[in-house]
């Protein structure tokens, strides 16, 4: 076989579509006769419907229909549930009551035949409420603090302990204990989010934004009382997500809900604003970390515990204090996570969800320690460097945070870094630098994929998976063309279908190891195929050959240790006519994952530089190394790296959703007022990566990239603020204000 | 968006009486379109008014002289603007987005309306939106609010960055109405809300901006303009500052300082400037007459940090004035 495909960087075989306009999102499918759906979304935080003065805008030009709790067809709602929904607790119902649980929920949906119509409609809409006074602020007393029921079920997630950490920590000759908070963040991808509903009969098309097509099937055939194969999903490209487009929302089922009661398909795009009502966050945070340790500086107790916001109806559990028990060696081990539960709307998973703010949390902490021991931040990681999992006592699949820390504070020059905060200036700028350690599980869930090998030469492959832009189109073509051994130009890879071969959800960095290892699968298995076909062909020149004694090398096949150039697909396929069509599925060996723990690890080196007079901070390099197993492409996993750097300087510095505390609204939804990273404050970005090689984490050794890049980047920020100013900034985002009197 | 009427004068006479009888004039419409489409803005009539001889930037004498229909990156990247009112280039810049700045025009930019949330969200108290239906930010969400200037009824802060440059550098502008024409200073055109925050400028009914008249002198090439924000580019100031020194023999003869991001105008501080007179530009006389630049303050619930955050940016501002060579 030729030099690998995988590990080569391949530039996208979608990019021309994407800047050329030619690649089709899921508002851009319109259909014949299509009418235009806009949500009126609650003006109260809590409370009732008291009346909709709907026969006022019937009125009005264009509108086909008012629809509202008291017109709308009662669902079925049948239960359903994903493994990104909540596991306890049940999903929004909408228009099936009265009553108003947060503020921005849909409470009407008014359809027209023009979107200008349907605005105007919306906007005329006059709806009254009975109102209460929500309870929006986690910090409040009131909030009532729960443990998440399913917390006793999900291993990972429970309260965990080992040893005596609170001992540990109240003897220990150094002590940190301290409180960090971080606030809900909205994922603001550049795309709204976009459903197109068309009915035909009992049979809905939904050309919809998703990262999960096969659960948006189910869970729309779940609303509505249908069959799943009823239901069909389609969406090719995604204009960003960040975990927002996971669940299937609300807006989805009002959609078809839409279509089905005007009869008619039906478009429906989300405002910037509604983006901020139903369609998750990333949960508002509140964490204790305390750390023991000896004057040496090796960790004697570490105590974590979380607290995220969720809604009343239901427990969004995110991995929040998860890594907390096998980053580090420490004997004395505690976590603690509680929920608290608002007047608001279920969060969802954000990118590096849970571990991207409990890793703030931790990551600060052990700043902040090393500063207290006068050692090195880097040295006192090392100083804590385990051998094993210490949690599962079971050994790492791979781990090579020490070799990112090397790596990584070469290139970044830490040891330009003079210990002392304060210590460094450029002109009259204040100049930090920091560090923190990155880490996500090295995930991977069943998939399913299908390889068709065409006359003309060409294969197709198939997956429902997503490409939100982290290069699944382009990645998956390389692992299919390596794998049946042609040129990356004779693969067509498709995903954005529903009815293609089912995949896991596309996030959590899962897609490749799960996708990837199905696809590989598939194409070994078509390779099984033909090669059963040629030895069974009268004409083929290997007309009864053993398989066991034929060979695949560069997409022919021939005899082993043949020098004949052997059979191609093509004239495999040619000769019999049909095109050879296989299914392959992946799954990891259970065995596997239970002898290695797996996860992927980095580290993340920020410099900053804050004016000490008007306490303007910026970003000027960040450099990120990560040991994530094999890389499929690294030109999609540099863009990957330096887009999730991007989320956390957004997640340091900016990004805040802020609620008016009287009502439950997000005053800044808009994205004027929701800051986060422009150009201009995008500095130098640096992605390495080091050699690893895991053979356990599944065929392919990869353990996925895109959660990592944002995780650790935070707190590299945080610590680099500490060292430039001498201030600790224990909340995020760190403004001008927090910095202005240090 | 409410549905509306667009016209298309050929003539000036023609806008100014359409306007006059009821009519909104717009130009890039930047802001207008924005708050028509949440229905915050519903004008019934439109008079497009681009096509009216009203752009252009030329020089006449000590004057620079820019149209109202010059559009903000135009205006910022003009040579003569460059360098006879750097000032006036640097403010722009660090105004709006490269998007908005193509589009926008320079009298629509000294009318833009404020960017407090509450004005635009119509389910929200707003005396500014809605007279006499209350203030919501002042016991709501008030960051980015103002903390000089402010009445009980409204207290929104001013959101242009030019026209910070435009007060402290004395331009004036040219409007003419169903009347004819009028000339006033800049910082003229912008009322304080009192107990009437809807009515934002002085304008008359009709009255339509020509062009602003910038005088030169010495201190205009040591003037910078300083915006203080969370992000580098695309957010409005939190505290922004323009100034303008004239030092001869170390010692300042004139100083202009106007602040942004603070006020429910344009901010003039001639308390400030007063203090620098005859002082060496040394960071000490600075911190001195910047300490008079928060008297009167009555920050919010969430912006005290601009009381505290403004005399440091007056500060800063003028060191980088006087490192101007």
């Amino acid at each position: 076989m030729s030099a690998s495909l995988i590990g080569r960087p391949l530039a996208r075989v979608d990019g021309r579509a994407k800047v050329t306009g030619t690649a089709r999102y899921a508002a851009d499918f319109n259909q014949p006769g299509q009418l235009y759906a806009v949500i009126v979304s609650a003006t109260v935080g809590l409370g009732r419907v008291m009346d909709v003065a709907a026969a006022e805008v019937e009125r009005m030009p264009g509108i086909a229909a008012v629809i509202t709790h008291r017109n709308a067809p009662k669902l079925p709602y049948l239960p359903h549930r994903a493994v990104i929904d909540p596991a306890v607790g049940e999903r929004l119902h909408v228009l099936q009551e009265d009553n108003v649980r947060f503020y921005g929920q849909p409470v009407a949906i008014v359809v027209a035949d023009t979107l200008d119509h349907a605005e105007r409609a919306a906007t005329a809409l006059r709806v009254t409420y009975e109102t209460r006074q929500p309870l929006v602020d986690p910090a409040d007393r009131r909030a009532e603090k729960i443990v998440p029921e399913a917390a006793t079920r999900a291993r990972a997630l429970a309260d965990r302990s080992r040893g005596d950490a609170d001992g540990a920590v109240a003897q220990a000759p150094v002590r940190i204990d301290e409180t960090y908070d971080i606030a809900r963040e909205n994922h603001n991808p550049m795309e709204p989010h976009a459903t197109i509903a068309a009915w035909n009969g009992d049979r809905l098309t939904l050309w919809s934004k998703s990262q999960y097509l096969v659960n948006e099937q189910a869970e729309i055939a779940a609303v509505f009382g249908l069959p799943a194969e009823n239901v069909e999903v389609i969406c090719p490209f995604i204009g960003g997500a960040f975990g927002t487009s996971l669940r299937t929302w609300p807006h989805v089922t009002l959609a078809a809900l839409a279509a089905r009661h005007v009869a008619r398909p039906v478009k429906l795009v989300l405002t910037r604003k509604q983006m901020f009502f139903t369609t998750g966050h990333r949960p508002r945070t509140r964490q204790r970390v305390a750390l023991g340790a000896t004057p040496e500086g090796r960790l004697t107790g570490v105590i974590h515990e979380g607290m995220g916001e969720t809604s009343r109806y239901e427990q969004f559990m995110e991995a929040l204090t998860n890594v907390t028990d096998y980053l580090y060696s420490c004997p004395n081990v505690r976590t603690q996570y509680r929920l608290a539960q608002l007047d608001t709307s279920t969060p969802n998973h954000m990118r590096g969800p849970g571990d991207a703010s409990g890793i703030f949390a931790l990551e600060s902490a052990m700043d902040e320690l090393s500063y207290k021991l006068g050692i090195d931040p880097i040295e006192l990681r090392r100083r804590n460097e385990p051998q094993i999992d210490e949690a599962e006592n079971k050994p790492f699949s791979s781990r090579s945070l020490m070799q990112c820390y090397e790596l990584g504070s070469e290139r970044f020059g830490w040891a330009r870094r003079t210990p002392k905060p304060r210590s460094m200036r450029d002109g009259r700028l204040l100049i930090g630098m920091g560090a923190a350690t990155a880490t996500y599980p090295a995930f991977h869930a069943p998939a399913s994929a299908r390889v068709r090998l065409l006359a003309d030469g060409l294969a197709e492959v198939e997956a429902a998976a997503s490409d939100m832009g982290p290069g699944t189109y382009t990645s998956m073509t390389q692992v299919a063309a390596e794998f049946l051994g042609l040129p990356p130009e004779q693969v067509r890879f498709r995903l954005g279908r529903s009815a293609y071969p089912q995949t896991p959800s596309h996030g959590g960095s899962w897609t490749m190891a799960s996708v990837g290892s199905a696809i590989r699968a598939a194409c070994l298995e078509a390779q099984a195929q033909a090669a059963r076909r040629a030895v069974a062909d009268t004409r083929s020149p290997l007309f009864e050959a053993s398989v066991g004694n034929l060979e695949w090398s560069a997409g022919h096949l021939r005899r082993r240790g043949e020098a004949s150039t052997g059979l191609s697909y093509q004239d495999i396929v040619a000769r019999t006519g049909a095109p050879v069509e296989a299914e392959g599925s992946a799954q990891r060996d259970p065995e596997v994952a239970e002898r290695y723990s797996m996860h992927s690890f980095g580290a993340v080196f920020a410099e900053v530089a804050i004016d000490p007079d008007v306490g303007t901070i910026r970003v000027r390099h960040i450099v990120g190394a990560y040991g994530i197993g094999r890389v499929v492409n690294p030109l999609l996993a540099r863009s990957q790296c330096t887009g999730g750097m991007i989320g956390g300087i957004g997640m340091a510095l900016m990004e805040r959703t802020v609620l008016d505390l009287r009502d439950g609204r997000p005053v800044n939804a808009h994205m004027a007022d929701y800051l986060m990273p422009v150009n201009l404050d995008i500095p130098k970005l640096e992605a390495l990566f080091v050699d690893e090689v895991d053979p356990h984490v599944n065929p392919l050794g990869v353990k996925g990239l895109g959660e990592i890049a944002l995780v650790g980047t935070a707190p590299a920020i945080a610590n680099a603020v500490f060292h430039a100013t001498g201030k600790r900034v224990r909340s995020l985002p760190i403004h001008i204000e927090d910095v202005l009197t240090a | 968006m409410f549905p509306f009427v667009l016209e298309k004068p050929d003539s000036t006479e023609d806008a100014i009486a359409a306007a006059a009888a009821g009519a909104r004039y717009i130009a890039g419409g930047t802001t207008l379109v924005d708050l028509m489409r949440e229905e915050v803005e519903r004008p019934e009539r439109l008079i497009d008014i681009n096509r009216l001889p009203l752009g252009g930037i030329r020089v006449e004498g000590e004057h620079l002289v820019i149209g109202a229909l010059a559009r903000m990156a135009e205006v910022a990247a003009d040579a003569n603007v460059q360098r006879l009112q750097p000032l006036i280039a640097e403010s722009l810049i660090e105004g709006a987005s490269p998007q908005l700045r193509n589009m926008a025009s320079m009298g629509g930019n000294l009318l833009q309306r404020v960017r407090c949330p509450y004005f635009r969200m119509l389910d929200a108290g707003c005396n500014k939106r809605t007279p006499g239906s209350g203030c919501a930010a002042i016991d709501g969400l008030n960051a980015g609010h103002a903390i000089l200037g402010t009445s009980d009824h409204c207290v929104a802060t001013h959101p242009s960055d030019v026209a910070v440059a435009l007060v402290a550098l004395d331009a004036t502008m040219r409007v003419r109405g169903p009347q004819g024409e009028r000339s006033f200073p800049v910082e003229e055109l912008f009322r304080l809300p009192g107990d009437t925050p809807h009515l934002e400028h002085t304008l008359l009914p009709g009255e339509l901006i020509v062009e602003i008249r910038v005088p030169g002198g010495p201190h205009s090439r040591r003037a910078r303009y300083l915006k203080v924000r969370d992000r580098a580019s695309y957010e409005f100031a939190l505290v922004s500052a323009a100034v303008a020194l004239l030092v001869e023999d170390g010692v300042i003869r004139q100083a202009r300082i106007a602040v942004g991001g603070v006020g429910t105008r344009p901010w003039r501080l001639r308390d400030c400037e007063a203090e620098l007179v005859g002082k060496g530009p040394d960071r000490q006389a600075f911190e001195e007459a910047a300490r008079l630049a928060a008297r009167g303050a009555r920050p919010l619930r969430h912006n005290h940090f601009k009381a505290e955050l403004l005399p440091r940016t007056i500060v800063r501002a003028l060191e980088m004035a006087g490192e101007v060579a």
